[in-house]
């Protein structure tokens, strides 16, 4: 069914958040919480060195220490071949995951884990782990993206042949893949251009700062079955790399879902739970392991960071004509930086004839990037958002008029391919130009800046179950972590369907052998994928007590009509009967065919993509270099917001965190290929007093492949802000800033150079 | 396996004692925001562990011939609440207020942020350019010397094994005197100053400065005075010529160093910038004008 156009009682609404009050009152039971009898403490030795093959490894007096029950090196595990990997977000092999978990013959950077222990406390681990006896070859490193792909740089992988190229490399190199999307043809559209604008950009690996350090629990019981307590985005997508990477059986490992604290698409992959099984295994006990701040920065998923080249031509009444685009994401050890997304996402928002985008996936001894919200579009479109800049000073038009003229509507043709349908872009933009931001002079001594952003959004499998429990209160369980306050729209969406309040719905994340599979948590898919069959799952179950009104009416069931929660002749030839609420239904099901429960596996389509645009103004301190965000807004098309405050809170978070890339984040490597801020000192993401109100205009386009409308809202306010407040600077200031952070040593020098 | 002995001794003596008497590295303890996080980073493994908190008077503000005491390990928090100190040295107060949080505020001493010897430390500046002397105890005695006296390079005192700080003396304030601290960070809370200054100066009734003392925080091993700087203020009214000075003043005594937190080149402007907006921030509050927060 489809409710779009229908009139809503819940969904829309503001309930008070299910999570919270655990959350609040330090309840909430997170991965590092849990703890078992008799447990050990694993902890990894990890490489002090950007890049070195690995002579030996001696474990025997770390073996011989009391109180420790078990080392583990990559001898311990399978060597896996190379395959690509079904689960996770974003491009992954199994091979290459095996080794970030566990180096076999080189460490690839600095963090690196090359061996494990197990021991009865974490003193005695961090004993042990200095008593193994490590003997490296040094190997020159390389850490930059220019200077990896550069003809004399160290390799990482000797097997590694850029794919993407023809012919073939007869050589090795650390270009993993070449990308290219064209339309039109790029040189002619120059040809036509009365303006040309160009720029070099670059930005920097940002991590995902989630709060939350991985953590696990791992049981390895002496018949092979294995239960695992850690929190990820997606505890199928844990128990198959477990099982991949181990050798076993995915129906002997159970992973059960702690509460998260915060994913933004590091938690896509796992770091931990093999090697905690495998401790596991070897010492007979139950194994926790959890990593230090240091660990999460220098040994987690950070982004890429890239350089980008970026021409476009208009015409001069501000139609573009041609546009082009070279990418160098930088992916860490292994292979997989979101290029393709990058490749797609820079131009998306227009409507563009003549199109060329190459973009290079190329390995560096960093840590492997993991994905981060919108994972390759805010860099991308930190570029093309900068240059749009740029084109609109250039031809003398306002920053909006010139998004508008060139906008991506229903029906423009992307230059990867799919057509635009139901999109609300240009929604977004009306909605910029008539905000009391947009419309408000800039103040004296302010720059105001505009960007927009597009993120694909996705669907994908996802499983719910809809159980009505004996007094007619409901329970609601899938497979899907909730890190963005899908337990609430999950059990909205239900409530809505049952026609009862948000309240008697109770929604859970059910373990890996209740429910069925279900995808991670990543691509803004869960509101969209998992309500749908959550919904679905609530019909049947509308289906089903109709059908037992019916029975015990003794009518057609056609002749029973759902509404606000009770049974209901439909019409009066029906025949006369007093309506038969849930929970009287509830009571009687023994009698009228047992429990009331649906599930609903579904592999969802039809994600529709969003589209934001941001506005901020800043002052900036020409003495110190320091920018001020002084004020923000960010205007998106949700599709349909199923409970606002979360959505708002989606927006802000996005935004905060794009504050952050913008003026701060970045890794500060020495010499030596060592991260000298490994931590939340240095490593600067914004603090409270750094962010302002963030305001969040929500636009409704409704998505109509989705029961409600909803669309994925969790990702695109990731992707305006860099350009946003690049823009913002330039209006201030004068100064183009196209390196990122914007820093204040880099905005002083910025100021010197103008002077 | 290594072990750690912890004593909360009650008198100045039996701090002494304990101190002098360990045969491995003995740490004195104030609030432990930097011990308890070197600790755990296993930065420090001492052996004993001296809490200074028990011993009277370590803890408390009192007034004494005209200029304010201040008890070693007295926490930010409560500095911050004392009426009369903060309106005689608002610069000290606010320098002490910026180290960390609320949850900070409530441990972090003037003896623990002078003793870990950063560079970078926040209140340092302000307690030089305060002329502030400590009061140190120890096997030889007691002894009183200017707190400039004590940081000798990073992480480094001139303090001996068995010695720690027991209070601060302030001198008493001439009639036209104030004080400033600020600190650039590149966020707005809960970091470390890139670089950070202290002034402290006092004005003749037709807003001339009579005297004057500058301090430079994270632009060399230690905090440093800049008498060079306080010489541009001296004779003079705040005006454009002076600025200047004082700005070159203060860009020619700092040797920074490159680091994560910033460069030689960019730390070296920035100490001649807050220079100048100190040194604005107390000639106003000296003048009587209100400004910042500290009043
Ligand atoms: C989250 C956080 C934020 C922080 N923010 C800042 C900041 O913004 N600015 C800043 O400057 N600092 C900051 N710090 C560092 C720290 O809080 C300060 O340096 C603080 O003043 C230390 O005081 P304490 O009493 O806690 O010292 P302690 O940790 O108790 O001691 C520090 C050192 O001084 C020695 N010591 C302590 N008392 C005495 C004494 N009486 N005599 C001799 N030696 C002594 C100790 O042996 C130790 O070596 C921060 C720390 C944290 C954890």
């Amino acid at each position: 069914m489809n409710y779009i156009d229908s009139s809503l009682k819940v969904v829309g609404t503001r309930p008070i958040r299910p999570d919270g009050v655990d959350k609040v009152t330090g309840r909430a039971v997170f991965a590092a919480d849990t703890r078992a009898s008799g447990m050990l403490w694993g902890k990894m030795l990890r490489s002090p060195h950007a890049h070195a093959r690995i002579v030996s490894i001696d474990t025997t007096k770390a073996e011989a220490l009391k109180g420790v029950f078990g080392v583990v090196t990559a001898a311990d595990f399978p060597d896996i071949p190379s395959e690509e990997a079904f689960v996770g977000e974003g491009p992954m092999n199994f091979r290459d995951l095996a080794l970030n978990c566990m180096a076999r013959t080189k460490v690839l950077y600095e963090g690196h884990a090359l061996a494990a222990v197990a021991a009865s406390t974490q003193a005695i681990a961090d004993e042990a782990l200095a008593l193994i006896d490590v003997k490296y070859e040094i190997l020159p490193h390389v850490i930059d993206v220019e200077a990896a792909m550069a003809p004399n740089a160290p390799i990482l992988h000797d097997d590694m042949f850029t794919s993407g190229v023809d012919p073939k490399p007869t050589k090795p190199s650390n270009i993993a893949k070449v990308v290219t999307f064209r339309k039109g043809d790029v040189e002619a559209g120059f040809k036509d251009a009365d303006v040309i604008v160009e720029g070099t950009y670059t930005t920097q690996p940002v991590h995902q700062a989630y709060i939350e350090p991985h953590a696990c629990l791992a049981t390895y019981s002496p018949d092979g079955q294995v239960q695992i307590h850690s929190s990820s985005q997606g505890h199928f997508m844990v128990r198959a790399y477990t099982a991949k990477l181990l050798g076993m059986n995915m129906s002997n490992i159970r992973v059960n879902p702690a509460e998260i604290g915060g994913g933004f698409g590091g938690k896509t992959l796992v770091y931990l739970e093999p090697i905690a099984v495998a401790l596991s295994k070897k010492s007979g006990r139950t194994v926790k392991m959890q990593m230090t701040r240091e660990d999460v920065f220098k040994a987690s998923g950070p982004t890429s960071g890239a350089w980008m080249e970026v021409k476009i031509g208009a015409k001069k009444d501000g139609t573009i004509v041609a546009a082009k685009q070279v990418l160098k994401y930088q992916a860490g050890a292994f292979a997989g930086s979101p290029i393709g997304p990058g490749c797609m996402c820079g131009f998306a928002m227009y409507d563009l004839p003549n199109v060329d985008v190459v973009g290079y996936d190329v390995v560096s001894n960093r840590p492997k990037v993991a994905a981060y919200r919108a994972p390759g579009a805010p860099i991308t479109s930190f570029a093309v958002e900068s240059l749009m800049d740029e084109l609109a000073i250039k031809l003398g038009i306002d920053a909006l008029t010139l998004r508008e003229k060139n906008a991506a509507k229903n029906g423009t043709k992307t230059h990867y391919g799919p057509t635009h349908q139901n999109i609300g872009f240009t929604a977004v933009l009306a909605a910029v130009k008539s905000h009391p931001h947009w419309k408000s002079p800039v103040k004296p001594g302010q720059g105001r800046g505009l960007a927009t952003g597009f993120w694909f959004n996705i669907g994908g499998e996802s499983t719910a179950q809809v159980h009505v429990n004996e007094d007619g209160s409901v329970t609601a369980a899938t497979g899907s972590p909730d890190i963005g306050g899908s337990r609430a729209s999950i059990g909205m969406m239900v409530a809505e369907v049952l026609g009862v309040p948000a309240t008697s719905v109770r929604t859970i994340v059910a373990d890996t052998a209740s429910i069925g599979f279900t995808h991670v948590t990543g691509g803004s898919r869960v509101t969209f994928a998992t309500g749908m069959a959550a919904t679905q799952a609530a019909e049947k179950i509308v289906e089903d007590l109709k059908k037992r009104a019916a029975q015990t009416w003794d009518i057609p069931v056609e002749a029973v009509e759902w509404k606000d929660g009770k049974a209901y002749p439909a019409g009066s030839n029906a025949g006369a009967f007093e309506p038969l609420d849930l929970a009287t239904l509830a009571l009687k099901a023994a009698r009228t065919g047992g429990p009331l429960i649906a599930e609903v596996s579904i592999n969802a389509q039809g994600a529709g993509p969003g589209f934001g645009a941001h506005i901020c103004d800043v002052t900036v301190d020409k003495e110190t270099g320091h920018v001020t965000i002084e004020r923000y807004t960010a205007v998106q098309d949700v599709g349909k917001a199923i409970h606002p405050s979360y959505v708002e809170g989606q927006i802000q978070g996005g935004a905060a965190q794009g504050i952050g890339w913008a003026l701060n984040e970045e890794y500060i490597y020495n010499a030596k290929g060592q991260m000298e801020n490994a931590g939340f000192l240095d490593y600067r993401v914004p603090v409270a007093s750094d962010v302002p109100m963030i305001e969040a205009v929500l636009v409704e386009v409704p998505n109509p492949r989705h029961p409600f409308g909803a669309r994925g809202v969790g990702e695109v306010p990731i992707v305006p802000p860099m350009a946003a407040i690049a823009n913002a600077i330039r209006s201030a200031t004068g100064l183009r800033m196209p390196d990122l952070p914007m820093s204040p040593p880099k905005v002083r020098a910025a100021f010197d150079a103008q002077a | 396996m290594s072990s750690l002995s912890y004593a909360a001794p009650t008198s100045v003596d039996d701090a002494v004692k304990l101190l002098a008497g360990s045969s491995g590295l003995a740490k004195v303890l104030s609030g432990g925001t930097d011990l308890l996080v070197q600790l755990r980073s296993g930065r420090v493994k001492p052996e004993l562990i001296v809490d200074t908190k028990k011993i009277p008077g370590i803890i408390g503000i009192r007034e004494e011939n005209g200029g304010f005491v201040i008890g070693a390990g007295t926490p930010g928090a409560v500095v911050e609440a004392h009426a009369g100190l903060t309106a005689a040295w608002p610069g000290l107060v606010e320098a002490l207020d910026l180290i960390g949080s609320t949850q900070i505020q409530g441990r972090c001493s003037l003896a623990g942020n002078l003793c870990n010897g950063s560079p970078a430390a926040d209140s340092v500046p302000a307690l030089f350019a305060a002329n502030a002397i400590a009061v140190v105890v120890g096997s030889k005695g007691r002894r009183e010397i200017p707190v400039e006296q004590i940081p000798t390079g990073p992480g480094r005192t001139s303090l001996a094994k068995d010695e720690f700080i027991l209070e601060f003396k302030l001198p008493p304030r001439p009639a036209r005197s104030s004080d400033a601290y600020l600190r650039f960070i590149p966020r707005t809370e809960m970091d470390i100053a890139v670089v950070g200054c202290g002034v402290s100066l006092t004005l003749d009734a037709k807003g001339v400065c009579t005297a004057a003392r500058v301090a430079l925080g994270a632009v060399a091993p230690t905090v440093i005075m800049v008498p060079a700087a306080a010489a541009a203020l001296i004779g003079h009214t705040l005006d454009a010529d002076t600025l200047a000075k004082l700005d070159a003043a203060a860009q020619a005594a700092a040797k920074p160093i490159s680091d994560k937190r910033g460069t030689i080149e960019y730390r070296t402007k920035i100490a001649g910038v807050l220079a100048r907006r100190t040194a604005a921030i107390a000639f106003d509050r000296a003048a009587g004008i209100k400004n910042g927060k500290a009043h």
